[in-house]
C-alpha cells in the first residue's frame, strides 16, 4: 500500500484522473443502467477508461464504484452484490495503474438525506463500510468520499472508511457560488465549516469536486487556505456548466482553458489536481504537462 | 390570541420551520408553539382555514424565495417544508370537502436514468406549499410515464428534473414527445446541469433554477390562462 501523504511530503503536485461517466455511456452504457454492473458485465470497457488517464499522465486514478454504495445499488435491486461490484472496481483500476501509481476507492454521497429520516445514522455507516471493505479488498491505496454536501454524512463516511480500511482517507465537498459571492453546499455549509468538522473526524486529505468550472476552484481553495495552511487539498474540477447543443451536451472548458489556470491553483494551494463531468484524458494531459514543467 | 395573529404566526411559523413545540428547530424559536399546535388552536376558534392557507404560502415564498437568492440552504427548506405539512395535516378535510381548493395539479418526476430526487422534492414541498397538487412520478421516469399521467391529468403541468448532465438529452427526448403529443401542456425543466438557453433549446416552456422560480411560474400560469 503506497501513502499520497508521504508522496505529498516530496512537495510534489500530483496528477488525478478526470471524468468516468460520459466514457460510460459513449462504450454503450444505458440510461437507467446501473454503472457498476460494468465492472462484471463489461470488464474491458472500465479497464479501459481506467487506462486511457494512466496513459494521460494522470499519478492516480480512481475506480469505477462513485455509485456503489449498498444504499445506493437498492434502485438496481444489486445492494446484495455491493462487495463484489466494489472488489472489482478496485482490482480493475489496479490493473490499470499497476504498482507505480496511486488507486483511490470512490464513495460518493448516498442521495438520501439524514435530517428528513430518509436514512439512519446505521444504514448509512454500514453502507459506507461494507463499500470501504471491498474496495480494500480489491486493492485500493486510499479511499475517496466525494461530492458531499452534508457534514453529518460525510463524517459518517469517514469514519466508516477509516474504521473498515485503515486507509488514508481523501474527503472532498461540492460548493456552489450564492449570489452574495460566497461558497456554500446545498446544504449551507462553507469551505471553513468544511475544513474543521473533516479535521476532527480524521481526514488525510481534503478538497473540493465538481462545482462549476476551474476559477470557482480557484476560490474555494483560496478560502480553505485561509483557515487551513497543512492539510493537502485535491481538486476534482468540472469543465464548467454543460452547454446542450444539437441534442449533445457539450462542456465550454477546453484542455488549454483549464490548463492555463493551474498554475494559479496550485500557487493558491492545491496539491493535487484531476477532473470531474466534462473532462476527458486530453483534460489530464494538459494538467500533467503544465505541472511536470514546474519542476 | 387574535385571529389575525393567530394565522400570522402560522404564516411566520412556516416560513421560519417552526413545527411544533418539541422542536428544537430554529434555535431561537425554542420552546415556542409550532405550526402544529397553532393551526389546532385556529380552527378551534373558527379562523376561515383559506385564510390559513394564504398565510402559509406568504411563509413557503418568504423561505422559498431566500432560497433562490442562496440566503437559506436545503435543511431550513426542509423544516419550513415539515412546518407546512403540520397545516395540511389539519387543513386536509376542508380540502376534502371542498372548503379550500389547490390551484391546479402539477405533474413532477426525475427524468429516465436519472436517480435524483433531493431537488425534485425540494421543489414538490415549495409548490405544494404554496397551494398546488403536487403529482410526484419518482425517479428514473421514462417518457411514456409522463405521457400515461398527462392523459389521467388533463390540463395539469408538467415538471422534469435531472441532476446528471448525461441525462439531459433524455430530458430533451421526454420534453419533446410531451410537445408532439399534448401541444397545449406547459412543460417547466430544472435541475443543477440546467440553463436557460438549454431549456430554450429543448423546447420547454419554462426554465427554473430553483423552487421558488417553479412556482412563479405556475402562478403565472394561471393568470395566462
Amino acid at each position: 500500500m503506497k501513502s499520497l501523504l508521504e508522496e505529498l511530503k516530496k512537495g510534489k503536485v500530483l496528477v488525478s484522473d478526470g471524468a468516468w461517466g460520459t466514457f460510460l455511456f459513449q462504450r454503450g452504457l444505458q440510461q437507467g443502467e446501473c454503472p457498476e454492473l460494468w465492472n462484471i458485465t463489461h470488464r474491458e470497457d472500465v479497464f479501459a477508461i481506467a487506462k486511457s488517464y494512466i496513459d494521460a499522465g494522470a499519478n492516480m486514478i480512481l475506480t469505477n464504484s462513485f455509485g456503489g454504495s449498498p444504499v445506493r445499488l437498492k434502485h438496481f435491486e444489486l445492494s446484495g452484490r455491493a462487495v463484489e461490484l466494489n472488489e472489482e472496481a478496485a482490482k480493475i483500476s489496479r490493473e490499470a495503474a499497476g504498482d507505480n501509481h496511486f488507486v483511490l476507492g470512490s464513495i460518493g454521497s448516498s442521495g438520501a438525506l439524514l435530517m428528513m429520516g430518509e436514512i439512519t445514522e446505521e444504514e448509512l455507516f454500514e453502507g459506507f463500510y461494507i463499500q470501504a471493505q471491498a474496495l480494500k479488498q480489491g486493492g485500493v491505496d486510499a479511499i475517496c468520499i466525494e461530492t458531499m454536501t452534508d457534514i453529518q454524512e460525510a463524517a459518517i463516511a469517514i469514519r466508516a472508511a477509516k474504521e473498515a480500511t485503515k486507509l488514508e482517507v481523501v474527503c472532498t465537498f461540492t460548493f456552489n457560488k450564492i449570489s452574495s459571492g460566497e461558497f456554500r453546499t446545498i446544504m449551507g455549509i462553507s469551505p471553513e465549516e468544511m475544513v474543521s468538522a473533516m479535521k476532527d473526524e480524521g481526514a488525510d486529505i481534503i478538497g473540493t469536486n465538481c462545482g462549476n468550472g476551474f476559477e470557482n476552484m480557484i476560490g474555494i481553495v483560496k478560502e480553505i487556505r485561509q483557515v487551513d495552511k497543512t492539510t493537502p487539498i485535491l481538486v476534482h474540477a468540472n469543465a464548467g456548466l454543460p452547454i446542450f447543443h444539437e441534442g449533445k451536451v457539450e462542456y465550454p472548458e477546453t484542455p488549454e482553458t483549464m490548463a492555463s489556470r493551474v498554475n494559479d491553483l496550485i500557487d493558491c494551494g492545491a496539491n493535487i489536481i484531476g477532473g470531474c463531468c466534462g473532462t476527458t484524458p486530453f483534460h489530464i494531459r494538459a494538467i500533467a504537462d503544465i505541472i511536470s514543467k514546474r519542476k | 390570541m387574535e385571529t389575525q395573529e393567530l394565522i400570522e404566526k402560522i404564516g411566520l411559523c412556516v416560513a421560519r420551520g417552526k413545527v411544533n413545540i418539541a422542536s428544537p428547530f430554529p434555535k431561537d424559536m425554542l420552546g415556542q408553539e409550532g405550526t402544529d399546535e397553532l393551526t389546532r388552536r385556529a380552527l378551534e376558534i373558527e379562523c376561515p382555514p383559506d385564510k390559513i392557507l394564504l398565510a402559509c404560502n406568504d411563509g413557503m415564498q418568504v423561505i422559498g424565495s431566500k432560497f433562490g437568492r442562496g440566503e437559506a440552504f436545503v435543511p431550513e427548506l426542509l423544516m419550513s417544508a415539515k412546518a407546512m405539512n403540520a397545516v395540511m395535516a389539519h387543513l386536509k378535510p376542508f380540502f376534502k370537502a371542498g372548503t379550500v381548493k389547490t390551484k391546479g395539479k402539477f405533474l413532477l418526476g426525475t427524468v429516465m436514468g436519472d436517480l435524483h430526487d433531493i431537488g425534485k422534492n425540494l421543489v414538490s414541498m415549495v409548490v405544494e406549499g404554496n397551494g398546488w397538487e403536487v403529482i410526484d412520478l419518482g425517479v428514473d421516469c421514462k417518457t411514456q410515464k409522463f405521457i400515461d399521467k398527462i392523459k389521467e391529468n388533463p390540463g395539469c403541468i408538467v415538471g422534469l428534473s435531472a441532476l446528471l448532465t448525461t441525462t439531459m438529452a433524455n430530458m430533451a427526448k421526454t420534453v419533446e414527445e410531451i410537445k408532439a403529443q399534448f401541444p397545449e401542456t406547459k412543460v417547466i425543466v430544472g435541475g443543477a446541469p440546467l440553463s436557460i438557453g438549454a431549456a430554450i433549446k429543448m423546447g420547454a416552456d419554462g426554465y427554473s433554477p430553483n423552487p421558488q422560480g417553479a412556482v412563479e411560474y405556475l402562478n403565472n400560469c394561471l393568470i395566462a390562462s
